[in-house]
C-alpha cells in the first residue's frame, strides 16, 4: 500500500543486521508484526460478519422488516384494563364499566401536532379547556403513549373522523371503558368515584398514563384502588404511513381488576335513602353480629359520574355553598355531639369504675349545682328518685351529671373507646374522622384548662364529645352483642370472602354481661315502656321489640335566662341553630341482629324526628332481613318473569 | 528493513515543515470523509437542516482536525514524558466523576470541566494506551517472558477498568480491558500466559452477571427477547431492525427514510445514526460507511507496523484497537447483535466529547507516523 509507506518503496532494501538497535528490536518487532497482522485479520473478519448481518437485515430478511416498516408499521400500544366491578351483597352492580368510543392522538405519528388538532377541531370542536389539557398531557407523556382528544364519540362523530382520516395523521379511534354508576347518587359516598389521574399519580405509576385509566378518589373506589385497577394488556397493530390502524396483529387483553362485593344491601340502601327524604341526615344500618354495614346513607348526595369527565365550575360552587354538605360522607366524616345517646356509655363507665350499681338511686330535683354553677335537667321540675333503668328510660340529665361527676372523665373515655367512640374504626373508607371523647389531658395538650363543668356536660354527650354516625352504630352493636364488633363494607374481593362473618370473630368486651344487660334494659324501656322518651320508635310488629336511645345535640349554648324565661322553643330558631336529632337502636331486643344510628342535622326533636325514622328503617331492615338471605327480596320473582 | 539514510532523517530535530510534509494526509482525508458522512447524516437527522445537530458538530470537527494536526507535530519523546502525568490525571478524573459526576441516562458519567462536558472514561482509554506503550517500549522480547514484569502494567490496566465498572459503565470497561489486552499481546506477552489468563474468563463472566445491576441484566434479557419489553429497551432494538429492513438494498433516499424522519427510530442522531444512514442509503451506503471505517482501522494498524520503535507501534495499536472496538460495539448494537450499551459511532454520531477524544487519539497516531523512523528508545541491554 503506497499510501502507508510512501518513503520506503523505491529505496533498495538491505537487512539492518549491522545496526545494533534494530537487531535488538528484531524479535519484538517480528512478534508485533505477526500479532498485529492476526489482529487486523480479526478486525476485518468482525466487520465482515457485521456486513453479512447487515446484508441479512436489509436484503435477505429485509422484506420482513420492510413490510413492517413501510405501509404496515408495527405499533404497540398498552391497553388500559377494565376496572373491577363493585357489587352489593346480592350481586347488584354498584359500579360497572361502559363502552366509550374515543379519539386518541398518537404524537409520534404526526409531524405537526397543533395542525392536526386544528383540523380535528374543525370537524369536532375542542374547547379551550380540553385543548390545554391535551397539550399538557402531550408534554408529559412519552411520544408513543396516546392522549385522549375526545371522549364519548357518537356514531356520527366517528363517521366524520373516519371520512377525514387522511387529514388527521396521528388521530385514531379507540374503544375504552368508562366508569358507570348505575345507582347514581344513592351510593356515591360509599362507592366513591374515579377521576383521571394527575401528574403526581402518573409519576408514581407509569401505567396510569394510559388513556382511560382512572384513579379512585373517594369511597371504596379509593380504598380498594390498587385491587380494582387491574393489569394493563397490550395490542400490536399494523399502522400505515400516516398512522392509521390497518389491522391488529396480536392482542393481549389487560386483566380486569378484582370484583368487589360490598356488604351493602342495595334495596335497603334505597329504602333508607327514601326515608331520609332531602334532609341533611345520615343513617347507618349494621349487622350487629358480624359488623357488616348493610346500608350507609349520607344525605344529600351527588352524582359520582360527574367526576369522570371533570366537574364544572358552577357545580363545584353549588356543592360547596350547600349548607347540607353534599360532598361529605356524614356517616364517617360528619362529627356530632352524641347528646343523650352517650348516656348508656357513661353509665357503663360508672359501673366499670364501681361508682354506680344498677340499683343505686339518684334524686333529680331538676338541676344539679356543681362548683357554684347550676346545671339543668331537660325536665324543668325534675324526675325525682331514679335508678339506672329509670335514668336511661327518662334520659334524666341530672342522673348522668351526677354519674359523670362521680366517675371522672378518664374512666368515661376509656369505656367509650372500648365501645368504639372516639376511635378510628377499620371501615374501608378514606377521610374517616375519629370523633372525640375529651379528657383533661387532651384539654391540657391544647393549652387550655379543664373545668369540673366540662365533665358534667360530657356526661350527657354535650360539650366537646363528638361521634360519627358509624361510631354510634358500632357502639350500639357492641352494647347489643357484648362483643367488640368492627364495622366493615368489603364482603368479597375477587369472589373470595374477606372477613369471617361470624360473631365469634370478635372478642368479647371486658365488661360483665349484667352491666350491658342493664343498659339494654334501659334502652328497651326508652321505646317500649310507658313514659319512655321515644314511644314513637315502638315497632308495629308482634313479638319483635326494638331498644334504642334518643339524643339531641345542641349546636349552641342555651342560656339559663332564656331557659327559665319559659320562652325557649328550639323549633323557632333558624335551621342552622337547631339541635341535631339522633337515635341509636338495635333489634330484636331478645336476640339482637341489627343495629342502626340515625342523625338528622338540625332535626330539632329526637323523639319526634329521629325516633320514627329509626323505627321505619328498622322495619325495612327486619322485613328484608338481608343478613339471613341469599337473594335480594323480590329478586327471585324478577328472575322467574 | 531500513536504510541508513532514512535513519539519519529520523533525527528528532528536523524542521516543522518537513514534519508537516510527513503527515499521512491521505489518512487525514479518510477521517475527513467520515466526518463528512457524519455531517450528512446529522443534517438528515435534523430533518433536513443544519440545526440542531450538523452545524455545531461540524465546528467541533474542524477544531478536532486542527488539534489532530498539531498533535502530529509532538515528538514521541515528549509523549513518553507526559504519559505518566496524563495517566494519573485521567485516574483522578475517574475518581472525581465517581464522587461528583452527573449520571446521564443509563449510567454514562460525565464531568463539566470549564464548560465542557467530559467523559473521563473516554480519556482513560487513550491515557492507558500511552502509559502501557511507555512501560513496554524498552522491554526486550526476553524480558516480556518474565511474568513479574507484566504485573505492574496489569495493575495499570485493571485500576481504570475497575473505576469505570464502578460508574457503572460495563461497555466502556470492557473496551478499556480489550485495548489493554491488545497492547500486552503486541508487546510480546507469551501466548501460554494469554491462554492461562483466558481460561477462567467464562467463570468470571458468570460471576460478573450475578453482580450486574438490574438495568444491565434487563438489557441482556431484552436483547435476547426484544419482544418481551416492546415499549422499553426492546423498543430501540426492534425499531432499529425495522428501519434497517426498510432501507433495503438501495435505501429510501437521502432525507426520505420513513423510520428516521418520522421519529420511529430513537436516538437517531447519537447511538442509532448508522441505522439512519443505512435506512436512507440502503445496504450499499451502509457497506460503504463500514468500508471507510475498516480502512481507518487497518490504516492505523499499518502505521503501527511501519513504525520503528516499540512505543509508537504499541500506541498506534492501542488507538486503532480502541477505534475498532468503538465501531464494532456500535454496529453490533444497532444490528441487534449485542445488548444496547450507549456507545456512539465514532466520528459520525452527534456529540463533542466522544468525537474529540477519538480525534485526540488520531493525533497521537499521526505523531507516531510522522516520527516513525526516529531513533528512539534503544532496547535495554538486559534483553540482549
Amino acid at each position: 500500500m503506497r499510501l502507508f509507506s510512501r518513503s520506503g518503496k523505491a529505496k533498495p532494501r538491505r537487512p539492518l543486521s549491522s545496526n545494533r538497535t534494530a537487531a535488538q528490536d528484531l524479535p519484538s518487532r517480528g512478534v508485533f508484526t505477526r500479532r498485529a497482522l492476526v489482529m487486523m485479520a480479526a478486525q476485518s473478519a468482525v466487520l465482515g460478519v457485521l456486513g453479512d448481518r447487515l446484508y441479512k437485515l436489509q436484503v435477505s430478511e429485509g422484506g420482513k422488516y420492510a413490510a413492517l416498516a413501510e405501509n404496515n408499521r408495527v405499533s404497540t400500544r398498552l391497553l388500559a384494563p377494565p376496572r373491577g366491578r363493585i357489587l352489593d351483597r346480592f350481586g347488584a352492580p354498584l359500579a360497572a364499566n361502559k363502552v366509550n368510543w374515543r379519539a386518541l392522538l398518537l404524537a409520534e405519528q404526526t409531524a405537526d401536532v397543533p395542525a392536526t388538532l386544528d383540523r380535528f377541531s374543525s370537524i369536532i370542536p375542542i374547547d379551550d379547556h380540553d385543548r390545554a389539557r391535551i397539550e399538557r398531557e402531550l408534554k408529559h407523556k412519552r411520544r408513543f403513549i396516546p392522549v385522549v382528544v375526545r371522549d364519548f364519540l357518537s356514531w356520527d362523530d366517528m363517521a366524520r373522523i373516519e371520512v377525514n382520516a387522511p387529514d388527521l395523521p396521528g388521530i385514531l379511534i379507540d374503544v375504552g371503558t368508562t366508569r358507570l354508576y348505575p345507582q347514581g347518587p344513592l351510593l356515591a359516598h360509599v362507592v366513591g368515584y374515579v377521576a383521571p389521574p394527575n401528574e403526581k399519580d402518573v409519576a408514581r405509576d407509569q401505567t396510569l398514563a394510559l388513556p382511560g385509566m382512572r384513579i379512585g378518589r373517594a369511597g371504596v373506589e379509593q380504598f380498594h384502588d390498587a385491587g380494582l385497577r387491574g393489569t394493563p394488556g397490550s395490542v400490536q397493530m399494523e399502522v400505515n404511513s400516516v398512522g392509521r390502524v390497518m389491522a391488529e396483529l396480536n392482542r393481549q387483553e389487560g386483566i380486569q381488576g378484582e370484583e368487589l362485593g360490598l356488604s351493602i344491601d342495595l334495596g335497603l340502601q334505597q329504602a333508607v335513602a327514601d326515608r331520609l327524604t332531602d334532609q341533611a341526615a345520615s343513617a347507618v344500618v349494621m349487622d350487629c353480629r358480624t359488623g357488616e354495614v348493610l346500608a350507609m346513607v349520607s344525605n344529600p348526595s351527588f352524582d359520582p359520574s360527574l367526576f369522570d369527565s371533570g366537574v364544572s365550575q358552577q357545580q363545584w360552587i353549588d356543592w360547596t355553598n350547600d349548607q347540607r354538605t353534599p360532598l361529605i360522607n356524614k356517616a364517617v366524616a360528619g362529627v356530632y355531639p352524641p347528646g343523650s345517646t352517650f348516656k348508656p356509655a357513661v353509665a357503663l363507665a360508672a359501673m366499670q369504675a364501681g361508682t354506680l350499681r344498677p340499683t343505686d338511686r339518684i334524686f333529680c330535683p331538676g338541676y344539679l349545682d356543681v362548683g357554684g354553677v347550676r346545671f339543668h335537667c331537660w325536665a324543668k321540675h325534675g324526675h325525682g328518685s331514679l335508678d339506672l333503668h329509670g335514668g336511661i328510660k327518662f334520659s334524666c340529665d341530672v342522673f348522668f351529671y351526677e354519674v359523670a361527676r362521680r366517675t371522672g372523665m378518664d374512666a368515661i373515655a376509656a369505656t367509650g373507646h372500648q365501645l368504639g367512640l372516639g376511635t378510628v374504626l377499620p371501615i374501608e373508607l378514606p377521610h374517616q374522622r375519629a370523633g372525640l371523647i375529651p379528657t383533661p389531658t387532651w384539654r391540657r395538650s391544647k393549652g387550655k384548662h379543664w373545668n369540673g363543668g366540662d365533665t358534667i356536660n360530657s356526661g350527657i354527650g354535650q360539650g366537646y364529645v363528638q361521634a360519627t354516625p358509624l361510631q354510634l352504630a358500632t357502639y350500639c352493636s357492641r352494647v347489643a352483642t357484648g362483643r367488640a364488633v368492627e364495622p366493615h363494607l368489603t364482603r368479597t374481593v375477587g369472589g373470595i370472602i374477606q372477613v369471617a362473618s361470624e360473631p365469634a370473630h370478635f372478642k368479647p368486651l371486658p365488661m360483665p354481661d349484667e352491666q350491658l344487660a342493664a343498659l339494654r334494659g334501659g334502652m328497651f324501656a326508652v321505646v317500649n315502656e310507658a313514659h319512655g322518651t321515644a314511644p314513637k320508635a315502638r315497632l308495629p310488629m308482634d313479638g319483635v321489640q326494638m331498644a334504642g336511645k334518643t339524643g339531641s345535640a345542641q349546636v349552641r349554648r342555651v342560656s339559663r335566662w332564656l331557659r327559665e324565661s319559659g320562652h325557649f322553643d328550639s323549633s323557632r330558631l333558624p335551621w342552622e341553630m337547631r339541635p341535631h336529632a339522633l337515635f341509636i337502636a338495635f333489634a330484636p331486643y331478645d336476640a339482637p341482629q341489627y343495629a342502626l344510628s340515625v342523625v338528622v342535622e338540625h332535626g330539632n326533636a329526637a323523639a319526634e324526628v329521629a325516633a320514627p325514622l329509626a323505627r321505619d328503617i328498622m322495619m325495612d331492615t327486619l322485613n328484608r332481613d338481608p343478613a339471613n338471605r341469599k337473594d335480594a327480596p323480590g329478586q327471585r320473582v324478577a328472575d322467574a318473569e | 528493513m531500513i536504510t541508513e539514510k532514512r535513519l539519519l532523517r529520523a533525527e528528532p530535530n528536523f524542521r516543522l515543515l518537513a514534519k508537516l510534509w510527513r503527515i499521512n494526509w491521505i489518512y487525514v482525508l479518510l477521517i475527513c470523509l467520515l466526518g463528512g458522512v457524519g455531517y450528512g447524516a446529522l443534517y438528515s437527522a435534523g430533518g433536513g437542516s443544519a440545526k440542531p445537530f450538523a452545524g455545531p458538530q461540524s465546528i467541533r470537527f474542524a477544531l478536532g482536525v486542527v488539534m489532530m494536526v498539531a498533535l502530529a507535530m509532538v515528538s514521541p519523546k515528549l509523549l513518553v514524558k507526559l504519559a505518566w502525568p496524563f495517566y494519573f490525571f485521567s485516574l483522578a478524573l475517574l475518581v472525581a466523576v465517581l464522587r461528583m459526576g452527573h449520571v446521564g441516562k443509563g449510567a454514562e458519567r460525565w464531568l463539566i470541566l470549564g464548560g465542557v462536558q467530559l467523559q473521563p472514561s473516554e480519556l482513560a482509554k487513550i491515557a492507558l494506551a500511552l502509559a502501557l506503550a511507555t512501560w513496554f517500549h524498552r522491554a526486550s522480547y526476553k524480558r516480556m517472558g518474565n511474568p513479574l514484569f507484566l504485573i505492574p502494567p496489569a495493575i495499570m490496566t485493571l485500576v481504570p477498568v475497575a473505576l469505570v465498572l464502578k460508574e457503572p459503565n460495563l461497555g466502556t470497561a470492557v473496551i478499556i480491558a480489550c485495548v489493554g489486552a491488545a497492547i500486552f499481546l503486541g508487546a510480546g506477552m507469551r501466548l501460554w500466559q494469554v491462554a492461562l489468563l483466558a481460561a477462567p474468563v467464562p467463570f468470571l463472566g458468570e460471576f460478573a452477571y450475578s453482580h450486574l445491576h438490574d438495568y444491565q441484566k434487563a438489557r441482556i434479557t431484552t436483547f435476547l427477547h426484544p419482544e418481551s419489553d416492546p415499549l422499553g429497551a426492546g423498543y430501540n432494538i426492534i425499531q432499529s431492525k425495522i428501519a434497517l429492513g426498510s432501507g433495503g438494498m438501495w435505501g429510501q433516499g437521502y432525507l426520505h427514510g420513513t423510520q428516521g424522519q418520522l421519529n420511529f427510530l430513537p436516538e437517531k442522531q447519537t447511538d442509532f445514526i448508522f441505522t439512519m444512514i443505512a435506512e436512507e442509503w440502503g445496504l450499499v451506503g451502509g457497506l460503504c460507511v463500514m468500508g471507510l471505517l475498516l480502512l481507518t482501522i487497518l490504516g492505523g494498524m499499518l502505521m503501527a507496523l511501519r513504525c520503528r520503535h516499540q512505543f509508537g507501534r504499541l500506541l498506534a495499536l492501542g488507538i486503532s484497537m480502541n477505534f475498532f472496538l468503538y465501531c464494532a460495539v456500535n454496529l453490533s448494537m444497532v444490528m441487534g447483535a449485542i445488548p444496547v450499551g450507549g456507545v456512539p459511532l465514532p466520528l459520525i454520531s452527534y456529540g463533542g466529547s466522544a468525537m474529540l477524544t477519538v480525534m485526540f487519539g488520531f493525533g497521537l497516531l499521526l505523531s507516531v507516523y510522522v516520527h516513525r523512523d526516529m531513533r528512539f528508545g534503544e532496547v535495554e541491554r538486559a534483553g540482549v
